[in-house]
């Protein structure tokens, strides 16, 4: 029971990253019906501009109040990470708009590759590691095989994402910018003839999604206290496995799809073995989509003769 | 940063106006951009601390540069002439066969040429790396193509049949003994079953379902070669995997047996075995051509075209397209095994490492950028992909422009992803946007490639 409750810790902090990840995905699928294989490397890139944020606040500011340092960081990386998603889509998506569809996934891989080696060239190959900015943890419960403990970091994530999503949630439902996201997921021309400006409306949920992805990137820098530059292939890919599984192009679908996906992990981990984590996630992936193809949440494609 | 040219402006002059514009906002992107990740480096100290350090100049060297690329390329556009369109090649089926078949003399005379050249040691690298890593590509990009470019399967996780194949014919050499040409059809055959267990689960799924479930297999099988490391010996990878025989004779310099040097009274040199390496993956890669080509002629062939182009409308004329995708992941399957076993006898080691998701992804690229489907474009795009990331290895004149420490190798892969980028962005139907049809009436015409679908299945 005590495994059980601290694996469903740390399953559900690990899937709320995955989960803010998979948005980004999902969205961009959802309107531009493109699958933006850079997400991953954005969401490290996001974790690095964090880190040197950090290291400038402390370091060069001397500032020493370590969470405010920390929301500062985050801050400053979502502003930055939005600039660089939104250059990526102005550079190496827009033009392919329209094209056929395995140009814009081509570009994104390449997209992919220049983003992983470029901070690889900037930043060195090496790990980068950090103190935890919220050192302490809570212990739940005591007296069983082992005490059960959360640490801050996963309370600030699990809170944080739910924050994040219910604001998230909110934008789609009722301002006018979620209203133009939802009327060029349906029909991007029509939406365009109705005076909405489609140009803006990409650029802004590339935005958005970079803004989410680097609240993921600081959270998840801060619960392990490093970052390299490959680290944006295997969560990316775990995250858009969670957009998937949910039902690509669904927003609930995403956040479940991540949560689900974390606690796969986890509890592979603790119960079977830490080698095969990633193939049990990727297994149950295939399981689900052979039985419902289109996965959890998502709509059937009908194909219209 | 998209350009618009109004219409009163006359066409055909530079517009300098415009370009100082584009350039000072590119600039300005650039410098943005740059300001976290590029001015200020997080490195570590003699106590493995980080402590971040600034690099200015870098910068500005960075903004100046794209600046002018910049002004410069808005300069050209606007140059142009609104009404000068790229002409397109359409080559005449008769002279394509003829070109064709000078390509293959090409091919079978350049290691001789090299030879020549540039003697029996200075051409080891031109054989070697550019010759056979390129066809080693020509033939998984046609293998490929038969998945994507033919059928319209959209296969994220190829790589994963190219392990099967190396590691078929490591494990096989090294434990029991067999010679590389008893494992090379086993290497193709484990790997075409291997397609149809992967392939049967996906028979239901489409688009970029499919697109992630392949790819999740690739990592799979990745990751069972970390993992079980009393099967395949985890990272470190199976070494000492036999080398290639010319048909049983082997190539050493050793007097006790006949070797291939003795059998035909020559002076042992290491570069006939990179030689005859040449050879086989040419003949290979031939061979996947021929195949494909074939097989495009008969039923099984074009019921994928069929299946690419409108899965709907293939049931309803009673195509199987269960059997339909299963023989196109199969064989498809097979060719990369067959490349596989061939990189393993080349390497001499077999790891992980080699069948990552980015050789999957250069694969489908070097499919994309050949244009979907067309054979001879698939090899133009392996020899530009591959040859070209090739030659920034012999950038070492760069050291003596930026300095001793400037390593151009580090930017290879960097140079490639933004190669793969500007590629899309300016050909994104591909360098050969025809095709030539496989069905046609009274008289073979190339068709545009916008008029061929990728499919969705």
């Amino acid at each position: 029971m005590d495994l059980f409750l601290q694996e469903l810790i740390n399953g559900l902090s690990l899937g709320a990253i995955y989960g803010l990840i998979a948005i980004g995905y999902t969205m961009v699928y959802g309107i531009i019906g493109m699958v933006n294989f850079a997400h991953g490397d954005v969401f490290m890139l996001s974790a690095f501009i964090a880190l040197l944020f950090l290291l400038l606040m402390t370091q060069k500011l001397g500032m020493t109040f370590m969470p405010l340092v920390f929301v500062l960081a985050t801050l400053a990386s979502m502003l930055m990470t939005s600039v660089w998603n939104w250059a990526i889509e102005r550079i190496a998506y827009r033009p392919l708009r329209g094209s056929f569809r395995l140009a814009p996934l081509i570009s994104a891989i390449g997209m992919s590759i220049f983003l992983s080696n470029f901070v690889q060239v900037a930043q060195g190959p090496r790990n980068k590691p950090i103190a935890n900015p919220f050192g302490k943890s809570i212990t739940l419960t005591h007296g069983g095989q082992f005490d059960v403990t959360m640490s801050y970091s996963d309370i600030i994530i699990v809170v944080v994402t739910v924050l994040l999503l219910a604001g998230f949630w909110f934008m789609v439902r009722y301002t006018s910018l979620g209203r133009s996201q939802r009327a060029c997921e349906q029909d991007m021309k029509m939406a365009s003839l109705l005076g909405v400006d489609v140009n803006r409306t990409v650029s802004l949920t590339f935005i958005i999604g970079a803004a989410l992805a680097a609240v993921a990137g600081s959270l998840y820098l801060m619960k392990y206290g490093v970052v390299n530059f490959a680290d944006g292939f295997l969560p990316g890919t775990k995250a858009f496995t969670a957009a998937v599984l949910g039902g690509i192009g669904s927003l609930p679908g995403a956040v479940l799809g991540g949560l689900l996906i974390g606690l796969i992990e986890t509890f592979w981990s603790a119960y079977f073995s830490t080698d095969y984590k990633d193939i049990a996630a990727f297994s149950i992936l295939a399981i689900t989509l052979v039985f419902m193809p289109s996965g959890l949440l998502g709509r059937p494609e009908v194909e219209k003769v | 940063m998209s350009v618009t040219t109004k219409p009163d402006r006359a066409q055909g002059v530079p517009n300098f106006g415009l370009a100082l514009n584009q350039g000072i906002w590119a600039a300005l992107a650039a410098t943005a951009l740059s300001i976290p990740i590029l001015l200020f480096r997080a490195g570590a100290n003699i106590n493995n601390q980080l402590v971040v350090s600034t690099r200015p100049a870098l910068v500005a060297g960075l903004v100046a540069t794209i600046f002018a690329a910049r002004v410069l390329f808005v300069l050209w556009q606007s140059s142009r002439r609104a009404t000068t369109k790229r002409a397109v090649v359409a080559i005449a089926p008769q002279t394509a066969s003829k070109l064709k078949g000078l390509l293959v003399l090409l091919l079978i005379a350049y290691p001789f040429i090299m030879y020549g050249v540039a003697g029996p040691l200075g051409s080891l690298k031109w054989i070697n790396n550019y010759g056979i890593q390129i066809l080693i590509y020509v033939m998984l990009g046609w293998g490929l193509n038969i998945v994507v470019g033919l059928a319209g399967l959209l296969d994220l996780g190829y790589v994963a049949f190219y392990a099967v194949g190396a590691y078929s014919y490591a494990l096989l050499s090294t434990k029991f003994g067999l010679s590389f040409w008893i494992c090379l059809p086993l290497a193709g055959m484990l790997a075409a079953l291997w397609g149809m267990i992967l392939g049967f689960p996906v028979l239901r799924l489409r688009g970029d379902y499919l697109a992630i479930v392949t790819l999740a297999f690739g990592e799979i099988i990745r990751m069972i070669l970390i993992n079980w490391t009393a099967f395949s010996n985890g990272y470190a990878g199976i070494d000492s995997i036999p080398h290639v025989s010319f048909f049983g004779l082997p190539f050493e310099d050793d007097d006790t047996h006949t070797t291939f040097a003795s059998f035909f009274h020559l002076h042992y040199q290491p570069i006939q075995q990179t030689i005859f390496l040449y050879f086989l993956i040419l003949a290979l890669a031939l061979l996947t051509y021929f195949v494909t080509m074939r097989i495009r002629r008969l039923p099984i062939g074009r019921a994928w075209e069929a299946l690419r182009e409108d899965e709907i409308a293939c049931r309803s004329l009673g195509i199987n397209t269960t059997i339909t995708k299963l023989t196109a992941f199969s064989l498809g399957a097979m060719f990369a095994g067959f490349a596989g076993s061939f990189f393993a006898v080349r390497q001499g080691f077999v790891s992980p490492d080699s069948f990552t998701f980015i050789e999957s992804a250069t694969i489908l690229a070097i499919v994309v950028l050949g244009g979907l489907g067309s054979q001879i474009g698939v090899a133009f795009a392996a020899a530009l992909m591959i040859g070209g990331t090739e030659i920034l290895r012999e950038l070492g004149f760069l050291k003596y422009l930026f300095g001793p420490s400037f390593d151009p190798v580090q930017y290879r892969m960097l140079i490639f992803g933004a190669g793969m980028v500007l590629m899309m962005i300016f050909r994104p139907r591909g360098l050969v946007s025809t095709r030539a049809p496989s069905i046609f009436l009274n008289e073979a015409r190339t068709i545009s490639g916008a008029n061929v679908k990728e499919g969705h299945g």
